[in-house]
């Protein structure tokens, strides 16, 4: 029987159902859904927390979305086994879905750190799911002393989220900096510093040895104590499944421009793939959600027999906390890797431009953030920065740096 | 579909277009009363590098890295018109990271505004390509 | 400092309740009239350098903006008019011959509002142009004196080449230099749209628009730029310019800061130096030398097309149209004295030459007296601002009217008076990359379609009324015109009744 299956009902399952209706109509979909949503904005959960959403507007899809598009949705059902010889899906609840092409899309799962006295702690939770967020939600109250571990997108974002519910809040990180990921120190020292501004204390260069029910023992001596833990160490691709099934994986499931899988029919997309990364032509998990949405949707095409390719793949981030816009994206080479860096600087406000062999490789904008697309276009298109007047664009965003061909076809053009 | 074409051939870069185009989303029926002694915030801009002028909107492109970036699902495509629920938008600004013409940007409080060929405005039609004195700015289809 | 004695001529009034300053007036003004005031964060004006051209005006979109005449005046003179006294100072600050630019804008007689059109009743009935068939084209070029047979009893039906107009209006002769590039191409594509002719002027033909040639006409000018083989070839008809209404007796000057790039090439001068038209034509002393130049275009162009000679509306205007005919040209054009130019010495402008009417009557009563009427067709301009104005010159006898200044208006033109300026704020007379894109072909070349599609309905109206239905039973049709407020000399020379008669 013909049967589309996807593991997994995020955005890059939605992207995937999408993909495969806009090129096939009927053959049935069936998504597996472990979580017991409909798909939502997983990147709202912070923004719910602080107000700025609700679970309605959360929903990434209108209500009828399913219907609309012939899926069946397994809620709270998950994959246990992928037999790609006999093209079955096993499931936790007994049965067997066969495919005739299968999308994997199982998303990443938040990493716990192994640090002794955890069970002790009594409230604890991670923050990647709406469930995460209602936990913690209810966990909170005004008087609440809440530990995050760990500075990075997840621990800050909750962080932000949390600030108004909460009477303190402490984020510690083994990194000397914040956002460490994607920011160096001079940047990492504007953003922490307005965080502090808006009453987070940060732990940095330190991390939790131990706890003790709502103590922490860190390793520098200090002690913290709190009510809520969260913890926002980093997330891991959910990749076993695939891995189990003899499928290729690495960090997480290698993937071509196409999405394919290692093997035959099976495809992966979003957080749990690692497909190229066009900043710097390697494979890479990029754990975003445009990516997700783009991948989701080229394994769609290509399952429903279509042709499409998606290679236009990178990190980036675009980040607020109360007001301060942070704006990463690519690989930043540096000077002793045959990188080439411009930076400006002024009071809360950063610019770092990374180019090498003549292409954008990289950059990080703190504080002024119009228009960045502009410079994203460069390292997703690869335009040469000898085609354009780089110098003046490095200054100051906009088209005219452009060659005229190029923008007359972009403005007066159907694109 | 009918779509904003740009000529910079003929933009002389007066900016009317971004007046116009304040004046349309203002929702007053006056320009006076909506744009005197206000910042205005149009959906387009005017960019002048010193010879060359034209105006940069939304392109509503076929394939719309903004709308399938945004992560809260406050961008969608109505007819091949790329369109903001505003008040799904929770600032995150993923859409101005993505945009290639820097076409998207946000008011004064923070929501992300951009050009829906003034179709949900009390205008109807392109405000901008109204107003434009030289038909550098042209709606149609092609 | 001087006391430069010239007041502001006009005053910038700005109504500050509806400025919204989006500094619109001040990026659209060429002459730096408006700037912004950071500190004020108000919008002032230097009255001093305003032409009132209403380009702010006009782009105002909040209607903020007015020019109005200033009211600050000099003490009443009936002998000494204001306009002559600022002269006076103007020369005192110069030493220098006044520049003026577009038609003599002095009260002068108009004689086209003192003659009034004829209309049927009862007798012989009017004819609704939107029921019945009108006719409106035209052919100039020589016609035969009488029908000739051959020897089979058929008719000999070779005639001159002919110019075929779809109604009796042209572009007059206006140089690429003395306006833009885009005014040019918004001439060029009406014409062609149009099915009439527009005309070079002595600057040559740009390259791109020897695609228009067969609704071009090419003029050769006593400076002959560009003149050659295949700017020649190119155009429908060629017209000797000998004289120019707005400035008969003398010749031309672009200043070389103007001959640069395209305008150098299609001049064919290098750039930089002036561009002088001599006064006369060198090698032109006699009718029998003009015959020399007219048969050696001819004789350039395979005698395919007319040979039109152009001359100013001065005294003895019949008598010189008379050798022009014997000359051998086709077409004479006649420019009277209220035509426009890009720039003329104000005394020669405003005092040389007459107006054209009565040179245009003149004319066509003094071929007819010797019988060379039909050997040229005769074209007048020199201000012909309207329809009526084209029927009434029909009537007097014209085959077709030449226009520039009503042409310009439809391409944006404010009658500023100030193409000698080289800034001019609707991209029509100027050549600085800026200001010429102001003028986009696509919207000129429409509004000049529609002025002529306007004036062709009304042409075809009024000659319905006067139960006409053809343009040729029009021409020289002096019993539809009556003259008011005329002396007899002067109805004697139109050739026409008073009213009432």
């Amino acid at each position: 029987m013909q049967r589309y299956v996807v593991i997994g009902n995020g955005v890059a399952a939605v992207g995937c159902i999408e993909g495969l209706r806009s090129v096939d109509g009927a053959t049935p979909i069936t998504v597996v859904s472990a979580e017991k949503h409909p798909v939502y904005c997983r990147p709202l959960i912070s923004y719910y927390l602080e107000g700025k959403t609700d679970r309605d507007k959360m929903q990434y899809r209108p209500g009828d979305f399913y219907q609309k598009m012939g899926c069946e949705v397994l809620y709270g059902v998950s994959a246990v086994r992928i037999d790609p010889l006999a093209k079955t899906v096993a499931l936790n609840n007994g049965d067997s879905l066969s495919y005739s092409a299968l999308c994997v899309a199982t998303g990443s799962s938040p990493f716990l750190p192994p640090i002794a006295g955890l069970d002790s702690v009594r409230q604890k939770c991670t923050f990647m799911t709406l469930d995460d967020a209602l936990a913690l939600e209810k966990a909170v109250n005004p008087a609440s002393q809440v530990l995050i571990v760990g500075a990075g997108l997840i621990g800050l974002k909750c962080a932000e989220g949390l600030l108004a519910r909460v009477g303190s809040i402490t984020v510690c990180d083994l990194a000397d900096r914040v956002l460490s990921s994607i920011l160096d120190n001079d940047c990492a020292a504007v953003v922490q510093k307005h965080l502090e501004d808006h009453r987070i204390r940060f732990m940095l260069s330190d991390s939790v040895e131990r706890f003790e029910g709502d103590k922490a023992y860190m390793k520098s001596g200090a002690t913290v104590d709190f009510d809520v833990l969260v913890a926002a160490v980093g997330v891991r691709a959910n990749a076993a499944l695939a891995k189990d099934a003899g499928i290729a994986v690495n960090r997480g499931i290698l993937v071509n421009n196409q999405m394919q899988t290692s093997v035959s029919d099976v495809y992966a997309a979003g957080d749990c793939a690692e497909g190229e990364d066009v900043s710097c032509g390697e494979k890479r998990v990029l754990a975003i959600m445009p990516n997700a949405y783009m991948q989701g949707r080229c394994a769609g095409i290509n399952m429903a027999g279509g042709s499409e390719a998606f290679n236009k793949g990178m990190p980036m981030n675009s980040i607020g906390f109360f007001g301060l816009h942070v704006m990463t994206a690519g690989t930043y080479y540096s000077p002793e890797a045959g990188g080439d860096v411009y930076e400006e600087t002024a009071a809360g406000m950063r610019k770092k431009l990374f180019s090498r062999g003549g292409f954008l490789t990289g950059f990080v904008f703190v504080g002024k953030t119009e228009r960045v697309g502009i410079y994203t276009s460069l390292i997703r298109e690869r335009i040469p920065l000898n085609t354009i007047n780089y110098e003046l664009l490095k200054k100051a965003v906009s088209l005219a740096p452009f060659s005229d061909d190029y923008r007359r076809e972009r403005l007066g053009g159907v694109v | 579909m009918k779509r904003i074409f740009v000529n910079e051939k003929w933009c002389l870069g007066c900016r009317l277009c971004e007046y116009y185009c304040a004046f349309a989303n203002s929702g007053e029926i006056n320009m006076v009363k909506a744009l005197k002694d206000k910042p205005i915030y149009p959906r387009l801009r005017v960019e002048d590098d010193g010879g060359v002028t034209y105006a940069v909107s939304c392109r509503h492109c076929t394939d719309p890295l903004c709308v399938r970036s945004c992560i809260a699902a406050a961008l969608s495509v109505d007819a091949g018109v790329v369109t903001i629920d505003r008040d799904r938008c929770v600032s995150c600004y993923t859409c101005i990271l993505v945009c290639p013409y820097g076409a998207l940007a946000h008011d004064d409080a923070g929501v992300v505004r951009k050009c829906e060929l003034c179709l949900n405005n009390a205008i109807g039609q392109p405000a901008c390509v109204a107003g434009c004195p030289n038909r550098a700015i042209v709606y149609e289809e092609r | 400092m001087r006391i430069e004695y010239v007041y502001p001529e006009f005053e910038v009034v700005r109504n500050e309740a509806r400025c919204i300053q989006c500094r619109v007036c001040e990026r659209q003004c060429a002459n730096e009239v408006h700037s912004f005031d950071p500190d004020t964060g108000l919008m002032l004006s230097d009255e001093s350098k305003c032409v009132n051209c209403q380009r702010c005006v006009a782009l105002c979109p909040t209607r903020a903006l007015k020019i109005v005449k200033s009211d600050c005046a000099l003490r009443e003179n009936a002998n000494w008019p204001q306009g002559l006294i600022k002269e006076i100072y103007k020369q005192a600050n110069s030493g220098g011959v006044l520049l003026s630019s577009m038609g003599n804008p002095n009260p002068l007689p108009v004689y086209w509002d003192k003659i009034l059109i004829n209309a049927s009743q009862v007798t012989n009935p009017s004819i609704d142009p939107l029921r019945e068939p009108m006719e409106t084209r035209v052919f100039l070029g020589k016609k035969p004196a009488k029908v000739e047979r051959d020897e089979g009893d058929g008719l000999k039906c070779t005639l001159a080449p002919q110019l075929t107009l779809a109604m009796p209006v042209m572009f007059s002769a206006m140089s690429y230099g003395s306006i833009s590039y885009n005014a040019h191409e918004s001439l060029a594509r009406a014409a062609d749209a149009l099915g009439i002719y527009y005309n070079t002027g002595e600057g040559g033909l740009h390259e791109d628009f020897y695609r228009y040639g067969q609704n071009t006409i090419v003029q050769v000018a006593s400076g002959r730029f560009g003149v050659h083989k295949d700017y020649l070839a190119a155009g429908a008809a060629i017209e000797i310019k000998m004289g120019q209404g707005a400035k008969p007796g003398i010749g031309g000057h672009l200043p070389g800061a103007k001959i640069v790039g395209d305008i150098s090439r299609t001049r064919m001068i290098s750039e930089g130096t002036d561009a002088i038209s001599p006064a006369p034509h060198h090698d032109i002393y006699s009718i029998e030398d003009l015959r020399q130049l007219v048969y050696s275009l001819k004789e350039a162009t395979e005698y395919k097309k007319p040979i039109i000679v152009k001359v100013a509306a001065v005294h003895n205007i019949a008598a010189i149209a008379g050798g022009i005919a014997r000359s051998g040209a086709d077409i004479i054009a006649i420019d009277g004295f209220r035509g426009g130019t890009g720039a003329a010495p104000t005394r020669i402008r405003d005092n040389v030459g007459i107006p054209i009417e009565p040179a245009l009557a003149a004319v066509d009563q003094r071929l007819r007296e010797e019988g060379i009427r039909n050997q040229t067709s005769l074209v007048v301009g020199g201000s012909i601002r309207s329809a009526a104005d084209v029927v009434k010159a029909i009537a007097l006898g014209a085959d077709a009217c030449y226009i520039a200044t009503a042409a310009l208006l439809a391409l944006g033109c404010h009658l500023c008076r100030s193409c000698h300026t080289g800034k001019c704020n609707w991209g029509i007379a100027t050549q600085r990359p800026d200001l010429v894109k102001r003028l986009n072909p696509d919207i000129g070349s429409e509004r000049l379609i529609r002025l002529m599609t306007a004036w062709k309905h009304e042409i075809m109206e009024l000659m319905g009324g006067m139960g006409i239905n053809s343009i040729e039973s029009l021409r020289g049709n002096r019993l539809m015109l009556r003259g008011v407020n005329l002396n007899e000399k002067e109805l004697e020379i139109l050739g026409i009744s008073h009213a009432g008669e």
